[in-house]
């Protein structure tokens, strides 16, 4: 159940971007005592105050052996003198190693944020891209408009085409039934002449006829005899 | 005029000497309020000393000598039998 009368998101607070961690800690003076406590003493004592203030300390320790010297002393002494030569040796060394290793950590996060940000920038300048080319858009529908409007007009010309050839089929068919039916009379009417002509000529009319024909082509092959 | 705090809300630093008592009183005893007073101050220490970019060497050694002479202090009634004299 929310409870609406709570408000939200009030204060300014946000967890990006983290703030980047301090270089270095905390003042450490001898690797035990913090800084603080020398500066606290600073104004009442001086530079001094807080070594003078150890050194009491440790004669009243002792002396009223509240710190009591037995053999543990001994081997806290010996562990102790191993251990700070050590770090005096190798501090630097490990330091720079632990330095390096973080050095890389960071390198390769950041390679990773930068590599993102790359990709976020390339991923922008596409979409840009891609907005400019719809403007294009009306281009392509002009190009679009002008190809269906060809189409139309080819198929347009060719009905027409084709209702031309049809016309003239049927044209053309009259005007052949038209030249069939007069040859078709001219033969018949030149058939019937001839028959009659044919059949007006009676035999003796074809007896005369036959011996004017001897008669002229006798007299021909006179003259060609002559003319050769 | 600043706007005067309330005891409960000063810092121990701030507090006067008369006012501690009344200051102790007034502290988070629950099991609750301990918790998140460990909590703040391990956070403290923690955000001060330790997670930082080049620690040194002061974030642990701190803390190893609390652990010493604490240890100390819980077995010096066994230590005490080591004296020297008898009386001081």
């Amino acid at each position: 159940v929310l409870h609406t009368t709570r408000p939200l998101h009030t204060t300014q607070q946000s967890l990006a971007p983290v703030p980047p961690l301090p270089e270095k800690g905390g003042e450490v003076r001898h690797g035990l005592i913090p800084e603080e406590f020398f500066q606290f003493l600073y104004p009442k004592t001086g530079v001094t105050g807080p070594y003078m203030l150890g050194t009491g300390l440790l004669l009243y320790l002792l002396s009223k052996e509240i710190y009591v010297v037995n053999h543990e002393t001994a081997a806290a002494a010996c562990i102790l003198t191993v251990i700070i030569y050590a770090i005096k040796k190798f501090g630097p060394e490990v330091a720079a190693f632990a330095d390096k290793l973080n050095e890389e950590k960071m390198a390769s996060a950041l390679a990773m944020k930068n590599e993102a940000i790359q990709i976020l920038q390339t991923a922008i300048e596409e979409e840009k891209k891609e907005q400019w080319r719809v403007e294009g858009r009306s281009y392509l529908f002009d190009a679009k408009r002008n190809n269906i409007a060809m189409l139309l007009e080819t198929n347009y010309r060719e009905r027409l085409l084709m209702v031309y050839n049809e016309v003239k089929k049927r044209l053309d068919y009259q005007v052949a039934m038209q030249n069939l039916k007069r040859q078709k009379e001219q033969d018949h009417m030149i058939q019937w002449v001839e028959k009659n002509v044919v059949q007006s000529i009676t035999p003796q009319q074809q007896k005369e006829s036959i011996a004017k024909c001897i008669l002229d082509l006798k007299a021909l092959s006179k003259s060609a005899h002559a003319a050769v | 005029l600043p706007a005067a705090v309330l005891l409960k809300d000063t810092r121990l630093m701030d507090v006067k000497l008369g006012q501690l008592g009344t200051w102790l009183a007034m502290r988070d005893f629950t099991p609750g309020g301990i918790k998140g007073a460990l909590r703040r101050g391990y956070d403290r220490y923690y955000n001060k000393y330790i997670n930082v970019r080049k620690g040194g060497l002061g974030g642990i050694s701190m803390v190893l000598a609390g652990y010493i002479v604490l240890s100390y202090m819980w077995s010096y009634s066994h230590v005490k039998h080591d004296r020297r004299r008898k009386y001081h």
